[in-house]
């Protein structure tokens, strides 16, 4: 079990997280803009995290949290 | 204590070693080279920081590292160094770091020469870098008192959070005089409220910063700055003066040339003619109200520089035309003579009768 | 479950002002994940100069010192000789470091300056709006070089890390990139290996950091990041140019008589 959470208004959207999980389940959703007036990154399957944290340490915000 | 016979240049960095001055940045430049040797030789063995840095640029930057500390720290230099340094300069008042800046005049503008002068006046008390700010300038005329300033430039830079220049010149930096050193208790400001020392996560991180990006923060800033620059102008300009009383001519003058205006203003007594001498020891904040005290009864007023002609323009404004000012001195690294002082104060006495 | 990763406490919280994509913020968390793991946040002095970077006073939560131009070496001495005690970063720019400031960083590597320098070269000024810096590469366009960097004329690029690795005061002279993960970790490696060479008193580190500048680029930060291995890293290799640690180990392994590899 592990999560990965975006820190909703730090997401600045420059989807580099999206370029470093290696389960390919970072996208930017398109749903909802952040008060910054961006759309943020999310995880599209929780269930295949396996709280890597490469999407955190590719983020230049620290707006990713990873739980185990 | 008893005296003894010092260079200026030398008898300056001991008081400021024991004054608990810590750390000296410097880069070598004629005529204020003593000093640095002099702490070269001393800091390491008496528990301080010597390092000549690769530019008079990288010093005053490395003055205000140190002072960001929280350390008693001071750079010198000589004319053409203070320039470089005049950047930094500005950055270390923009940062409220105090720090000793030591300027041993020569003769510019460019390389000039290395012949005394004190053509650094406007740069000194106006124009030390970009920005609104001052710096509390302090002008000795002896060796004894370039001693008894450089504690009070630490003292006054701690107390008011901010740079402080010690205005020599190649004159008083060579010559060699008696000289005394008085007791003197190091006691260095607490500079733990707001230096950079270390947070030992005690407390919330201190910034050392001159950026205020948002226009009004840096006016407010700049403007806190001057109620403290006010209570410096109220509380600390200092001068001197002599046969000021019944004189009908006031020579103004400051540093080693108060010393020849000094003599011509015994001669002309000596012939009759009732002068007298005004000193500025603060040059920024100008003496305004002891000049006016002291030409009260004056009908005209000389000031004598070796440049030509910076002061008098305080002078002026210190006197707002209330009775003429002329001027007369002489530049390049060129010393005045008393007589040459004094046959103006002969012109000018005959053009008052 | 319990949190595995996230901002390091050395970090403040606040948002940072860099552009979306800028990888400013993945070095300033490095930096402070160093920090936060060799428990150094109460003794350490950050300067930091003149550059996009100059409000990292804002972003690390140990004491700063924001520097002129060029100046951080030079400010960083000063902070270090009147108190060896603390440790003591700057965090400087290509700009910055390799132009206005190329006298204080050599002087500061010569003299063996026990600081580190975390240096982030992304080939433009970032902050001025994309003007052309002495790391730009040959051809680049950039506002000052609208026909493109022509070293005949605009002279080339410095090698920072290979300049400095020839003298003798350098201890560590490192050169990185934040494009992948793992070169991020070896980025964060090489923070350490400065910083415990300020501990043991080695002298002057240098990490240099391969960086991007997506509004300036003109790219996506995804793009960027392809520009950057496909173009700057090839003309600015990785590698560690020199490292003390590494001369002494292999020394002692040569006494020993042992091969040196």
């Amino acid at each position: 079990m592990a999560k990965m959470s975006v820190i909703f208004d730090r997401c600045k959207g420059c989807e580099l997280c999206t370029t470093a999980c290696p389960k390919q389940i970072v996208a930017i959703q398109h749903e909802k803009r952040n008060k910054e007036g961006v759309f943020t990154a999310h995880c599209t399957d929780e269930s295949q995290c396996i709280g890597c944290a490469m999407c955190a340490m590719m983020c230049p915000d620290c707006a990713i949290i990873i739980e185990k | 204590m008893e005296k003894v016979l010092m260079k200026g240049n030398e008898a300056l960095a001991e008081a400021a070693i024991r004054a608990g001055c810590k750390c000296f940045f410097g880069y070598p430049i004629t005529p204020q080279t003593e000093l640095s040797e002099y702490l070269s030789k001393q800091m390491p063995k008496r528990g301080g920081v010597f390092l000549q840095a690769e530019s008079e640029v990288a010093a005053i930057n490395m003055v205000l590292g140190a002072g960001g500390t929280g350390t008693r720290v001071m750079t010198s230099s000589s004319s053409p160094g203070i320039s470089l340094k005049s950047e930094g300069i500005s950055y270390i008042a923009g940062s409220d770091v105090p720090c000793l800046i030591v300027n041993v005049e020569r003769g510019g503008p460019g390389l000039g020469s290395i012949q005394p002068s004190q053509q650094d006046y406007w740069q000194a008390t106006k124009g030390l870098g970009h920005g609104d700010f001052r710096l509390i300038i302090l002008a000795p005329n002896s060796v004894q008192e370039v001693v008894n300033l450089v504690v009070r430039a630490f003292d006054l830079a701690e107390k008011y959070r901010m740079p402080v220049m010690l205005l020599s010149d190649g004159l008083l930096g060579q010559m060699m005089e008696p000289v005394e050193f008085p007791e003197i208790s190091a006691k260095t400001a607490d500079n733990s409220g707001w230096a950079a020392c270390g947070t030992k996560m005690q407390r919330e991180h201190h910034i050392v910063n001159s950026l205020y990006i948002e226009a009004n923060d840096l006016e407010a800033q700049v403007k806190k700055r001057y109620e403290r620059y006010a209570v410096i102008e109220e509380n600390e300009s200092d001068a001197e003066t002599y046969l000021c009383d019944d004189a009908d001519i006031v020579i103004t003058a400051f540093g080693a040339c108060s010393r020849i205006a000094k003599s011509a203003v015994n001669k002309a007594r000596a012939e009759g003619i009732k002068a007298g001498l005004f000193r500025p020891v603060t040059l920024w904040p100008f003496p305004k109200k002891q000049l006016l005290a002291a030409t009260k009864n004056a009908k005209a007023v000389l000031s004598v520089e070796m440049n030509m002609g910076q002061m008098i323009d305080d002078v002026k404004l210190a006197l707002d035309c209330r009775i003429p000012v002329e001027f007369t001195g002489r530049t390049g690294g060129v010393i005045p003579s008393p007589n040459e002082v004094l046959a103006k104060l002969r012109e000018m006495n005959g053009g008052a009768q | 479950m319990a949190v595995v990763f996230e901002r390091p406490h050395a970090l403040c919280d606040v948002r940072l002002h860099y552009c979306a994509g800028c990888t400013h913020g993945i070095i300033h968390r490095l930096v402070a994940e160093v920090i936060d793991e060799m428990g150094i946040e109460g003794d350490t002095v950050g300067v930091c100069p003149v550059g996009c970077s100059v409000f990292a006073y804002n972003y690390f939560n140990c004491d700063m010192i924001e520097a002129p131009h060029g100046r951080a070496p030079a400010v960083a001495t000063g902070v270090k000789r009147a108190r060896p005690d603390l440790n003591v970063f700057t965090y400087q720019g290509d700009g910055d470091l390799a132009a206005i400031g190329t006298a204080e960083t050599v002087h500061a590597a010569t003299r063996g300056e026990n600081i580190v320098v975390i240096f982030v070269n992304n080939g433009t000024y970032g902050m001025t709006g994309g003007q052309m810096a002495p790391t730009t590469l040959p051809g680049q366009v950039t506002t000052t070089s609208p026909y493109g960097r022509d070293p005949r004329k605009a002279g080339y690029p410095i090698h920072v890390c290979e300049m400095l690795s020839t003298l003798d005061g350098t201890a560590l002279a490192v050169r990185t990139a934040v494009d992948t993960v793992p070169h991020i970790r070896e980025t964060k490696k090489m923070i350490r290996k400065a910083f415990e060479n300020q501990k043991a008193g080695n002298g002057f580190s240098i990490v240099e950091v391969l960086s991007t500048c997506p509004s300036n680029w003109g790219l996506t930060p995804k793009e960027c990041i392809k520009r950057l291995q496909e173009e700057c890293i090839p003309y600015y290799p990785l590698g560690v140019y020199k490292d003390v640690q590494l001369e002494e180990a292999n020394a002692d392994k040569l006494a020993m008589g042992g091969a040196a590899k």
